[in-house]
């Protein structure tokens, strides 16, 4: 197999980019480690230096698929959105009479949607899920005879796959698109996402914990502040602005990009948390050490992928 | 009898790992050399392998399932999975139902409680579901009297109770294809029958630690 990504020397650039912000964490969290006083920081400290253990980890994953190609992307994306909606439906309650259509959700359907991005057919692409898998769910539990919660049962399998299947499969359907000018750099602008959104979820941690004084929706997320948001998304919106030279866009397309990316990863963190409360628990799974599971550390990538793609499509691909 | 594991029991357990991405917890006891039989609430076909698969590999080599022998028998390659793969006790079930005076009944129970107790020799585990059929995972169902005979006939033997989480929802009773769920396995205190303890009581105070185990609510 070709490996074309390889010789592109912007991605080595950003790569390295990530590379060292690994670093310069990896070195903080030893020296906090070094220095650290009082249980409440300790234990603080240690989960800091967990998520920052795993962040190699799962950038050491992204670069090898990234790295593969188009294959290793779908592969990767296809089976982020396989842990992140067994998850999902591991916590959000279903009934006996949802089996089936549960077994079509995951071998079925997810996977359709992944293969309808490997060969390309766009159409098929948008309108799988919203349209096809929308009609099947409720019809398949119609024809299983349970009628208990049946609009409930409908809704929840429906809304599962639409925020770990289709919408994520907007971040490696990127690699689609034909931008002109653009050609064959198309993982740049899946990196170029993955960072600005995963750097906003940090950065607003981080103003978080440096500043964060009032909540934006205590009942929802207690660790929310509004100095955290606005913290995070401006310093990642200025970080996604700076990268402007890896994509397709101008500085200023660049920030506004970033800016969208910011605010919907927000969106999707609070509103994942919002079902999160609802059923009851803190985090969707114990995968990543640290940082609950594949669905907590996703979310944002949900909403802010489908939009992003979209902006793309509409400004960039004639 | 061999001690070694079947390399297609092997290749079963780490395909029900991969279904069920089961996470075990040692809650009252820690993995252990000592025999013992494990009792579990039982919802999917899936349960034993599970169990028997969150084991540490030394220990598995020296555990057996008790398993229907009515069910098991059916077909060769279900006869030839259970004895010869995972070297199960089979059990008849309804013998003593079917008996045709008292006495004939407690003969028929007598005679599997000494089957258990044979398979157990002086190495092996057991892993015994006894609810004696798949539930609904609603509810652990009440128990049968043999937990409690085989207790008193092999005192040296440790009763540990399991509990096996969202088995009904990765494969259910009459289902042929898994939902890939999150399992999630505890191991309990082990407990014994106490000095003059009831059977109906001793049976209840099973059940009970068997259902304290679970943590995920019903749906």
């Amino acid at each position: 197999m070709m490996l074309p990504a390889i010789h592109d020397a912007k991605l080595a650039w950003l790569f390295g980019g990530v590379l060292f912000l690994l670093l310069v964490s990896t070195l903080i969290g030893r020296w906090l480690k070094r220095r650290r006083k009082g249980e409440a920081n300790r234990a603080t400290i240690d989960n800091l230096n967990e998520r920052i253990r795993a962040w190699w980890k799962m950038c050491a994953i992204f670069a090898l698929a990234i790295l593969v190609g188009r294959v290793g992307s779908l592969v990767l994306f296809g089976l982020i959105s396989f842990l992140a909606l067994r998850e999902y439906m591991t916590l959000v309650p279903t009934r006996r009479g949802d089996h089936r259509t549960l077994f079509w959700s995951f071998f079925v359907i997810m996977p359709l949607q992944y293969y309808l991005i490997g060969i390309q057919w766009y159409g098929f692409f948008a309108i799988m899920i919203p349209v096809l898998a929308f009609v099947y769910v409720p019809t398949r539990i119609a024809i299983a005879g349970d009628t208990a919660h049946f609009l409930e049962r409908a809704a929840k399998i429906q809304f599962g796959i639409m925020v770990c299947a289709y919408c994520l499969s907007h971040a490696p359907a990127l690699l689609l698109l034909k931008i002109p000018g653009y050609e064959g750099q198309n993982a740049r602008l899946l990196l170029y996402l993955v960072i600005v959104d995963q750097m906003s979820d940090v950065l607003q941690f981080v103003w978080g914990k440096l500043l964060g004084r009032n909540k934006i929706a205590w009942r929802v997320s207690p660790n929310k502040t509004w100095e955290g948001f606005f913290g995070g998304v401006l310093s990642a919106t200025a970080l996604g602005a700076a990268l402007w030279w890896a994509t397709p866009f101008t500085p200023l397309q660049s920030a506004g990009m970033s800016f969208t990316i910011c605010i919907l990863g927000f969106c999707g963190g609070l509103v994942m948390s919002a079902i999160k409360r609802d059923i009851g628990i803190k985090d969707f799974g114990r995968v990543i050490e640290g940082h609950g599971g594949i669905l907590d550390r996703i979310d944002s990538l949900c909403f802010a992928a489908p939009i992003f793609f979209h902006l793309v499509r509409y400004y960039f691909v004639p | 009898m061999n001690d070694r594991i079947h390399p297609f029991a092997s290749l079963l357990a780490a395909v029900a790992r991969g279904i069920t991405g089961v996470q075990v917890q040692w809650a009252g006891c820690e993995p252990d050399e000592k025999q013992r039989i494990y009792f579990a609430n039982h919802t999917s076909h899936l349960d034993f392998v599970v169990l028997w698969s969150a084991l540490p590999s030394d220990l598995r080599a020296h555990t057996r399932p008790v398993a229907a022998q009515d069910y098991w028998e059916i077909s060769a390659l279900r006869r030839y999975v259970v004895t010869n793969v995972f070297n199960a006790v089979l059990l008849q079930r309804g013998v003593m139902a079917q008996a045709k005076s008292p006495e004939e009944a407690r003969y028929a129970g007598r005679a599997l409680i000494e089957q258990m107790a044979a398979a157990l020799g002086d190495q092996y585990s057991l892993i015994l579901f006894p609810e004696g059929t798949r539930g609904n995972g609603e509810k652990v169902g009440s128990f049968r009297a043999g937990l409690y005979h085989l207790a008193l006939r092999r005192p040296d033997v440790e009763l540990v109770p399991a509990y096996l989480e969202n088995m009904n929802r990765i494969l259910p009773k009459g289902e042929v294809l898994p939902v890939p769920m999150l399992s999630l396995l505890t191991f309990g205190k082990p407990l014994q029958v106490e000095p003059g303890e009831e059977k109906e009581t001793f049976l209840e105070r099973a059940r009970e630690a068997v259902s304290s185990l679970r943590r995920i609510g019903s749906a």
